[in-house]
């Protein structure tokens, strides 16, 4: 074993961050999940709001849920107005996160393009592209030619099931190293006292005349001034701890990584008809991931009807691939609403925040989350921004609606 | 090859099958109000463990009932639907009005 190697093995931990710490007997505000969205919040409430008696809780480890599962794709060519306002400044924030964090999270704005087989993709595609540019976001509809020089190596004949017919092309589109997202946040956050408790799993949430006081854990009871939930796939069993039900149902989502090959694809190529989208990594690695699964799950399994799926759809799209070998699978559980858009603000409970229903729209908002919900803690207020994305929309029948999202086609 | 054992057509491979969510009872027309409704339409119990669900087997269009576990992804116990729905339900209004 290289010395390197064996010496970090001993020492063990990461460096940025402290070591582990007795909990306090109580904190302003607890954040349960440590995943990049609530370790976002935890950063911002400590760098603009001055809430430094934060600790962040979860009951694996840093950054391991959904934050290390989804395929990293950042963009904000959504349909609805309200989410291509949330997201474009989401990649705003990415675009700036390196600098204000001083921190590489590997940050690669290179394009996506979304590929249309139909006629009714492509009216979608053009409303999208409309919408995005009324809001300032770079969207525009490419032909078939234009296809041809973005990616010049995708199959572009017509003797296959869904010969594509035309394209939706994101200039704002890009990719970034997920798990140094999380990092980023917890480093900065830890430096300015923020507590991060790992493997400390929440068993109740401690409740007083219609507030939240505090959260029971395994490793004993914390008093709080506030809540906030984010806990992506996780999120209806967290809510029914504080006696509520959310209208989010769970459902795994599968994606996988085949072996390095030299840099061929520059931008992000996705096909809803296909159920497939595929990048290409910094190391060369392909990431191919897919739509939900059709049932409703708590599991992390593969199966291999999703891969034999996943692959055939990819393979429509590049054929040279076929003798690649797929290095690594697996999947993450997404928690899908019913239109395809978040969860976040108030919640029954009083001083008890949510941050849920991400399905597949959550890395994408880390930083804007975060941003958001920092304020949204700090002063008791939920910003207009994140209005359209409340809790209460489903009781007044105003939803959100929002079919640009990767699962909406499923 | 996931097998779901239709109570019509037997053992089948579960990508013929659509899953259409919880068992749950529907709120009394006449007297249920939006929030009722929001709460039957919308909202999910989304249970980590043993659920109670609708299944249709899409080639046949065949409706039936499985418990199934979400954690272990263990499909327990298929039934036709009128082991639980054996009354007749009426959705006209109880008052004949409307």
């Amino acid at each position: 074993m290289p010395i390197g190697l064996l010496r970090h093995a001993v020492r063990g931990g990461r460096r940025d961050l402290p070591p582990p710490s007795e909990l306090k007997p109580s904190y302003d505000v607890v954040i349960v999940g440590g995943g990049g969205h609530g370790l976002a919040t935890a950063y911002h409430l400590a760098k603009h709001w001055g809430v430094r008696n934060v600790c962040v809780l979860d009951r694996g480890y840093l950054g391991g849920g959904n934050t290390a599962r989804n395929t990293a794709v950042i963009r904000s060519n959504y349909i609805t107005p309200e989410s291509v306002r949330f997201y474009k400044e989401g990649v705003e924030l990415f675009t700036r996160f390196s600098n204000d964090l001083g921190y590489n999270i590997m940050y690669s704005q290179r394009g996506q393009l979304t590929l249309a087989h139909s006629d009714a993709s492509l009216r979608t595609f053009r409303l999208r592209a409309e919408v995005n540019k009324h809001l300032g976001v770079r969207s525009e509809m490419v032909d078939r030619k234009q296809i041809r020089e973005i990616v010049p190596c995708l199959h572009m004949d017509d003797d296959v099931r869904y010969p594509i017919l035309g394209g939706l092309w994101h200039r704002d589109g890009g990719t970034a190293r997920h798990d140094a997202v999380a990092w980023a946040y917890a480093a900065r956050a830890a430096e300015m006292g923020v507590e991060l408790h790992q493997r400390t799993e929440v068993t109740g949430i401690r409740r007083d005349k219609g507030k939240a006081v505090g959260v029971e854990t395994t490793r004993g009871v914390i008093a709080c001034g506030h809540v906030v939930q984010a806990v992506a796939g996780m999120s209806s069993q967290l809510a029914a701890m504080a006696g509520f039900r959310l209208p989010i149902r769970s459902f795994p989502l599968q994606a996988m990584v085949t072996q390095p090959l030299k840099p061929f694809l520059d931008p992000l190529v996705s096909s809803a008809a296909l159920h497939a989208y595929v990048s290409q990594t910094a190391r060369g690695e392909l990431v191919i991931g897919g739509g939900s699964d059709p049932y409703e799950l708590y599991s992390t399994r593969s199966t291999l009807e999703l891969k034999e799926s996943l692959i055939a759809h990819t393979l429509e799209m590049f054929p040279f691939l076929a003798e690649v070998k797929m290095l690594r699978q697996w999947a993450g559980l997404t928690d899908m609403t019913p239109d395809y858009s978040p969860v976040m603000g108030e919640s029954p409970l009083q001083n008890y925040w949510l941050d849920a229903g991400w399905g597949t729209w959550g890395f994408k908002a880390t930083p804007v989350s975060g941003k958001y919900m920092a304020e949204t803690v700090a002063t008791g207020r939920v910003p207009d921004i994140l209005k359209p994305f409340r809790l209460d929309r489903f009781a007044t029948y105003d939803l959100a609606n929002e079919m640009g999202a990767t699962a909406a086609s499923h | 090859m996931k097998i779901m054992p239709c109570p019509l057509n037997g053992p089948r491979n579960i990508s013929e099958f659509s899953c259409f969510g919880e068992v749950a009872d529907m709120p009394e027309p006449t007297t249920a109000d939006d929030a009722a409704w929001a709460e039957h339409v919308w909202y999910a119990n989304n249970t980590a463990g043993v659920v109670r669900e609708w299944w249709c087997h899409v080639p046949t269009s065949y409706w039936f009932i499985a418990e199934r576990n979400t954690v272990t992804d263990e499909i327990l116990r298929t039934y036709p639907a009128s082991e639980v729905y054996n009354q007749r339900v009426e959705f006209a209004p109880k008052d004949g009005t409307a």
